[in-house]
């Protein structure tokens, strides 16, 4: 037994889902009957859907069982380890037997996530024995010039993965360039899209890995100073990197000297984020970081000649940075083996929404959005309708389902009107209100945007004021008009990303959906059943059994009925608060 | 834009009083560095729940920071709150794949239940309902935080649950 682990998973989504209760059980179990397998954490391993998600690896090989909880943790104790036979039901991924999850795993290539799941995120030696800080020892021992570093990244082709696909070894060589005493490196950990958490999983479950890419940065622009840029949200995140910077201290990797190259002293040290989704925008998050408003300015100077401090600084999302030591490693020819053209390596993206499995999954670029939707994300949630597919969160749009075979790459996911982004993917069935999305996105934009400028400030609230007067029945027939032309102008005359792009859900929703906007104006209907205001509620008579509790819980009594006979409701006193709907236990309330 | 988001929210009840002392080791830590400010707020806000008056003056005077400027950052951030807190925060997600999976109705049936509107406190100081703008636990949406605590998979019903069962075990 003693050669038997049980790895428990312990992400955010783990906990969330219990896992720290199956891993309080199976530890309780183990010192109950002293029991000698030896019981470890790890992070998201990204089959989010299945969580909690246990391991055991024995000397058959390895077993990850899922939607595991205190009960079944005792099974898999009693069963698999007492008694050697594994629970194939439970069993969600093995390389032993087919299983029904196969799909999710089997076209993923996985790059930046190569240790999530894998790894104690707490342990440096489990990062080290994966080939953990190689990449950097090789450029310390075989002495590699910054500028051999930087065409390696060049090489690579990769491109900044918090969204704006900027070529990361282009960035790096413009820090190069511009001397200074002090220079800095800031990894932007502030992932404020609303849908993606892909830089969560990748600092909760490799954060030694954003730490070595920042290194290699650090030595490639000569920085002096490093600074993790992470939002308050993620309390986990901050924990283990924490953890981390302190190992990579005693380790030598953070330092003087570090690994012996004369001269090289860098340290890195966190900052919290306090709220701001305009805090991603590079000159806004050096603001922040300086501790003031976080607005941007105007560009140029770029960071690159004038960041944080003044200083020359360079800026790189958490993904990105997760890839260096990889490319590092293995050499930019093998990363750019996988994707397209124009866009090279892997790409993370967060399922969510209305999607079987949601989740965490890496694909080569140039996958088609249909296959990580169908294939990998199996389908749609009770096989409903697919209707569209939301990329890049509030500044990207929504791709509809008759383009679901667009490519996944920069310049093919731009064609369409959206964004790859940092790679947010929600799924959205017959069920969701396009207009409803749109608002949803303005109501976001318009709250986070920073004031400065004012077709972003005002423009933005109009456009919101617009789009609920919609979705309240009192749309008129300009207003689609009215929100292009508004969208238009507010992208022309703003300062930063966020306004330059704050329009784009309501675009694309108007290229691809303009029938419902137009469905919403002239019918006063809503096809997805979702804005309230435009719906009708009646009781069906063939089902309702008059047991009254819809009359009781009406708030305007407005409807009518004597016990045990069919109830009726009268439209003017409705109100739509869609009370009747909720509470009717037989059905029997009909939304037209 | 961001200051809207400072609830307007009348304190009723006589103000505890803030033992500023508490906060003289943190001025301490940051007074001489530079970009101190943010984490001088944050510092305060995990001391006390909030930023109290007194808190503002102390650091001002102490740390030789304009109160025009934090007020500033203070109405900035969303994370910062200018009113004291209850003693369990509810967080509900309204990230875009809570939204699309009915976050509002969590809203909604938290709001009837605590009988306050988002982003106020409870009478007797128990809750405080906020919304959040993403958890990251969009996998499991819709999703609510309560203290360090995520739920997922939610319905209003189980929402409404797990605050009752908070309530007894306050009540015991």
């Amino acid at each position: 037994m003693e050669n038997i682990k049980v790895i428990v998973g312990l992400g955010s989504c783990g906990i969330a889902a219990g896992a720290n209760k199956v891993f309080e059980k199976i530890k309780a179990l183990k010192e109950a009957d002293n029991l000698k397998f030896e019981l470890k954490k790890t992070s998201c391993i990204g089959m989010c859907y299945r969580e909690p998600l246990v391991e055991i690896v024995d000397d058959n090989g390895s077993y990850l069982y899922g939607d595991i909880n205190e009960k079944k943790a005792a099974e898999l104790i009693e069963k698999h380890i007492l008694e050697n036979e594994p629970i194939k039901s439970y069993v969600v991924q093995t390389d032993l037997f087919e299983t029904p999850d196969k799909d999710f795993i089997e076209d993923q290539v996985k790059i930046t996530l190569r240790n999530c799941g894998y790894i104690d995120p707490e342990k440096i030696e489990e990062y080290e024995v994966r080939g953990g800080y190689r990449a950097i020892r090789k450029i310390a021992g075989q002495r590699i010039s910054r500028l051999d570093v930087i065409q390696t990244v060049i090489n690579s082709g990769l491109r900044g993965r918090g969204g704006g696909g900027f070529p990361t070894g282009l960035k790096w060589k413009f820090a190069n360039n511009n001397k200074a005493d002090e220079k800095y490196i800031i990894c932007n950990a502030d992932e404020g899209d609303p849908g993606a958490f892909m830089d969560r999983s990748v600092l909760e479950g490799d954060p030694h890995a954003v730490l070595e890419g920042m290194i290699i940065g650090a030595y490639a622009i000569e920085a002096t100073g490093g600074v993790i840029y992470c939002r308050a949200e993620y309390p986990l995140a901050i924990k283990r990197l924490n953890i981390a910077i302190e190992q990579a201290r005693e380790n030598g990797y953070l330092g003087k000297n570090i690994l012996g190259i004369d001269g090289f002293n860098f340290d890195i040290y966190i900052k919290e984020g306090a709220g701001a989704f305009v805090c991603g925008e590079e000159t806004a998050l050096i603001a922040s970081v300086e501790g003031e408003r976080g607005m941007p300015r105007k560009r140029p100077p770029f960071p690159a000649e004038s960041g944080l401090w003044q200083k020359p600084t360079n800026i790189n999302n958490v993904e990105t940075l997760a890839n260096i030591p990889w490319i590092l490693l293995h050499g930019s020819e093998e990363y750019a083996k996988y994707g397209t053209e124009k866009s090279k390596g892997t790409k993370v993206f967060a399922l969510a929404g209305k999607i079987k499995r949601s989740g965490l999954v890496e694909v080569p670029m140039g996958m088609s959005i249909r296959d990580v939707i169908f294939k990998l994300g199996g389908g749609i949630q009770n096989d409903k309708k697919f209707k569209a597919v939301q990329m890049g969160g509030p500044s990207g749009g929504c791709i509809p389902a008759y383009l679901a075979d667009t490519i996944i790459d920069y310049d093919s996911v731009n064609a369409t009107g959206a964004i790859m982004g940092s790679g947010g993917m929600v799924v959205m069935d017959e069920t969701t209100c396009m207009i409803d999305v749109a608002k949803f996105f303005l109501d976001f934009t318009q709250k986070e945007s920073c004031g400065k400028c004012t077709f972003c400030r005002t423009g933005t609230k109009r456009m919101l004021e617009i789009l609920t007067r919609i979705t309240e029945g009192k749309g008129e027939e300009s207003d689609i008009e009215k929100l292009e032309e508004l969208s238009y102008q507010i992208k022309d005359s703003s300062l930063c990303g966020l306004g330059q792009t704050a329009p784009n859900p309501v675009l694309t929703t108007i290229k691809y959906f303009r029938e419902e906007y137009e469905a919403h104006i002239r019918d006063k209907k809503c096809p997805a059943k979702v804005c309230k205001q435009l719906l009708t509620y009646e009781v069906d008579p063939e089902k309702c059994t008059g047991c009254t509790v819809c009359a009781k819980n009406c708030p305007t009594d407005a409807i009518d009925g004597a016990k045990k006979e069919v109830h009726f409701i009268r439209q003017d006193d409705c109100i739509k608060c869609g009370t009747c709907y909720t509470k009717c236990k037989f059905d029997a309330i009909k939304i037209y | 834009m961001r200051i809207a988001r400072i609830s307007g929210e009348k304190i009723t009840k006589e103000q505890e009083q803030v033992d500023v002392n508490l906060l003289d080791s943190l001025i301490e830590k940051y007074k001489d560095k530079k970009g101190n400010l943010i984490p001088l707020l944050q510092g305060t806000q995990d001391i006390f729940g909030y930023i109290p008056r007194e808190a503002f003056e102390k650091i001002s005077s102490e740390a030789g920071i304009e109160l025009s400027d934090m007020y500033g950052v203070v109405t900035f951030y969303a994370q910062f709150r200018l009113n004291p807190v209850g003693k369990h925060i509810i967080k509900v997600c309204h990230g875009t794949a809570c939204h699309v999976q009915n976050a509002n109705a969590i809203t909604d049936a938290l709001k009837e239940l605590l009988k306050i509107n988002d982003g106020e406190t409870t009478e007797d100081g128990m809750f405080t309902l906020e919304s959040v703008a993403c958890l990251g636990c969009c996998s499991l949406a819709p999703v609510m935080m309560i203290d360090n605590d995520t739920h997922g998979k939610l319905t209003g019903g189980q929402a409404v649950k797990i605050i009752k069962n908070i309530k007894i075990k306050e009540s015991n």
